[in-house]
């Protein structure tokens, strides 16, 4: 086996973390069942934007993008438990959490 | 911590502890306490802004044991991720008085609706921190940090009415979208990290000042996209309207003024000092946000019927015209801009302490054909509107001229005529959607009952005073002139 061919390095981070970036919000727009799944895919766009710090880091060898990727994690975890807060909100009103059922303001 | 970082972020730290004891208190004395706390947090937020502008001169006496650099303006903390220079105060003594006016506004609507929960004034504080830590963030992460802070409080407010099911809908739509955008500027912030090896403002500048690699262009176009979702900036403003509609009304007169001047505050700091050398790459994108802002804001505006959308939609024009100020990426530009949104927030304000005004039995009146009638039943609630609206419009001795035309000469002195042309013809489309408001009011016979007497003194306090501070700003312009022109001199590199 060729040394390139078995080295993993920061391109491919980079790729991988940008794929998961573009399943994120294509997850958001093109999803048209269930706002569970919207924030699952915002979940992963964080969690795609973490690879891409942490890549970086060990890249340049500078810890600034590792703590910051522990801030985003913790600012990942507040925010779903409040997206989910609001979603209990909605499927108390409307008992229904489908993404066709949020439609009573047209935008 | 040394006394230096102490110093520069009393204010921020003053609000934090209020803020966290009023929850204390709060949920320690239940749904009685909330007129209470309200008060409280008013006071707060008033004292927070004498701190803000009177502290240097309080600690003066002590200033040859701290050193002179910790009292400046512009002094920074924590590591350079803080700074408190003259743009960030300015902007900061405007947010505090926005979340002041915005929690008066809300007393009665709160008590009717059932809504009397002493966790809303909290939140609104928690906010009001995260927007100040905001427009002082000097690295990445303080920005990231602060903006999540503003936002995950400003979720939970648009669903602040819990059992209506419009409120839920914005909340969620509102958390959604702002979520996207948080994502956006993430992975913008990663690649700017990547390809300068910083976070820190200055350190980001320098490295920028040469030929930008690839990745940080790219780094560029996603944080200017998610700024633009948080300004709601064609063609990202589609969030707004239906979250003005959907917010209790309170909320929304606090989502026009406070976290929109905050964020345009941030995006102003980002593009002037931070990304300062990749002004031709940026320069385009906000000239054509600001024209489509301009554009979209005025013609959809005209066909809409509900107040609180008609107010959206004014608000995205609004941000067209602040953009710009930016554009022109000058002194005189953010001068102009700063002049602008502190007109802007003082009448928006005012608007929606008249919207709030009006009921009809109880029942919110939100509908433009409610205002019918309104200046025989309510001569002086109609002329404060009256006065609001021509203002928005730009009539010349009210405030609201002097904001547009402050942007418009900057546009035109740096040579964006078109810009400016494009403003002002916008502008005369809006007229006529303010106008027709005033036409509603005074030549319109009311079909229904007329609204319900004013009860609250906070609403007229509110009102009233806003319709004075439009009429009057033109005997006694100077002080907010010359202070935005300091704001903008701190923020321009000094060369």
């Amino acid at each position: 086996m060729n040394a390139a061919w078995s080295v993993i390095g920061l391109s491919h981070y980079l790729v991988l973390s940008a794929i998961l970036f573009t399943i994120g919000v294509l997850g958001i727009f093109i999803n048209r069942r269930n706002v569970i799944v919207i924030l699952m895919s915002i979940e992963l766009m964080l969690l795609a934007v973490n690879i891409n710090f942490v890549a970086f880091s060990t890249h340049l060898h500078n810890l600034v993008g590792q703590v910051f990727a522990m801030f985003v994690l913790t600012v990942a975890a507040a925010e779903a438990s409040i997206g989910l807060a609001i979603l209990v909100v909605c499927f108390r009103n409307r008992g229904s959490i489908a993404v066709e059922d949020i439609n009573l303001m047209k935008g | 911590m040394n006394v230096e970082n102490i110093y520069a972020t009393f204010p921020e730290l003053f609000l934090a502890s209020c803020a966290l004891m009023l929850l204390l208190f709060g949920v320690k004395r239940g749904n009685d306490a909330t007129l209470f706390t309200g008060l409280i947090a008013v006071v707060v937020c008033l004292a927070a802004g004498v701190l803000l502008i009177k502290l240097p001169s309080f600690v003066e006496p002590g200033q040859a044991q701290l050193g002179v650099s910790a009292l400046c303006h512009g002094c920074k903390a924590f590591g350079g991720m803080f700074i408190n220079d003259a743009f960030a105060q300015f902007v900061k003594v405007l947010l505090l008085l926005a979340s002041a006016i915005a929690i008066m506004l809300s007393w009665g609507y709160m008590e009717r609706h059932g809504l009397e929960r002493p966790e809303y004034p909290a939140l609104i504080l928690f906010a009001t921190l995260g927007m100040m830590l905001m427009v002082s963030a000097n690295d990445l992460l303080a920005l990231y940090m602060g903006l999540e802070l503003q936002s995950l409080a400003l979720y939970v407010l648009a669903s602040f009415r819990r059992d209506h099911v419009r409120s839920s809908e914005a909340g969620l739509k509102y958390f959604v979208l702002g979520s996207l955008s948080s994502g956006m500027l993430l992975y913008g912030i990663s690649l700017l990290y990547g390809y300068t090896g910083s976070t820190g403002f200055e350190a980001l500048a320098h490295v920028l000042a040469g030929e930008p690699p690839i990745g940080v262009v790219l780094g560029l176009v996603f944080v200017c996209a998610a700024m633009a979702f948080k300004v709601s900036a064609v063609p990202f403003h589609m969030w707004t309207p239906d979250v003005y509609e959907g917010a209790p009304t309170p909320v929304t007169a606090f989502f026009a003024a406070g976290p929109k001047l905050a964020a345009l505050a941030l995006f102003v700091r980002v593009l002037l000092q931070p990304l300062a050398g990749l002004e031709h790459q940026w320069v385009q994108v906000v000239v054509f946000m600001a024209v489509a802002s301009m554009l979209l804001g005025s013609f959809a505006g005209l066909a809409q019927s509900n107040i609180k959308r008609l107010m959206a939609y004014s608000s995205i024009a609004n941000v067209g015209y602040a953009l710009v100020g930016m554009a022109v990426a000058n002194e005189a530009g953010v001068q102009a801009l700063l002049v602008y949104l502190s007109i802007y927030l003082v009448n928006t304000l005012g608007v929606f302490g008249v919207i709030l005004c009006l009921r009809r039995e109880g029942v919110m009146a939100e509908k433009i054909a409610d205002l019918a009638g309104l200046s025989k039943s309510h001569p002086l609630l109609a002329v404060a509107m009256g006065i609001f609206m021509f203002s928005l419009a730009g009539v010349p001795p009210l405030a609201g001229f002097f904001g547009k035309y402050f942007v418009f000469l900057a546009a035109v002195q740096a040579g964006m005529l078109p810009l400016a042309i494009i403003g002002v013809l916008t502008s005369c489309v809006a007229a006529y959607y303010y106008l027709r408001i005033i036409k509603v009011m005074y030549f319109d016979d009311a079909t229904e009952a007329a609204v319900d007497p004013v009860p609250e003194f906070s609403l007229r306090i509110v009102t009233g005073g806003a319709a004075l501070l439009m009429l009057l700003f033109v005997f006694m312009p100077t002080p907010v002139i010359d202070s935005a022109l300091a704001a903008a001199h701190s923020l321009m590199p000094q060369g």
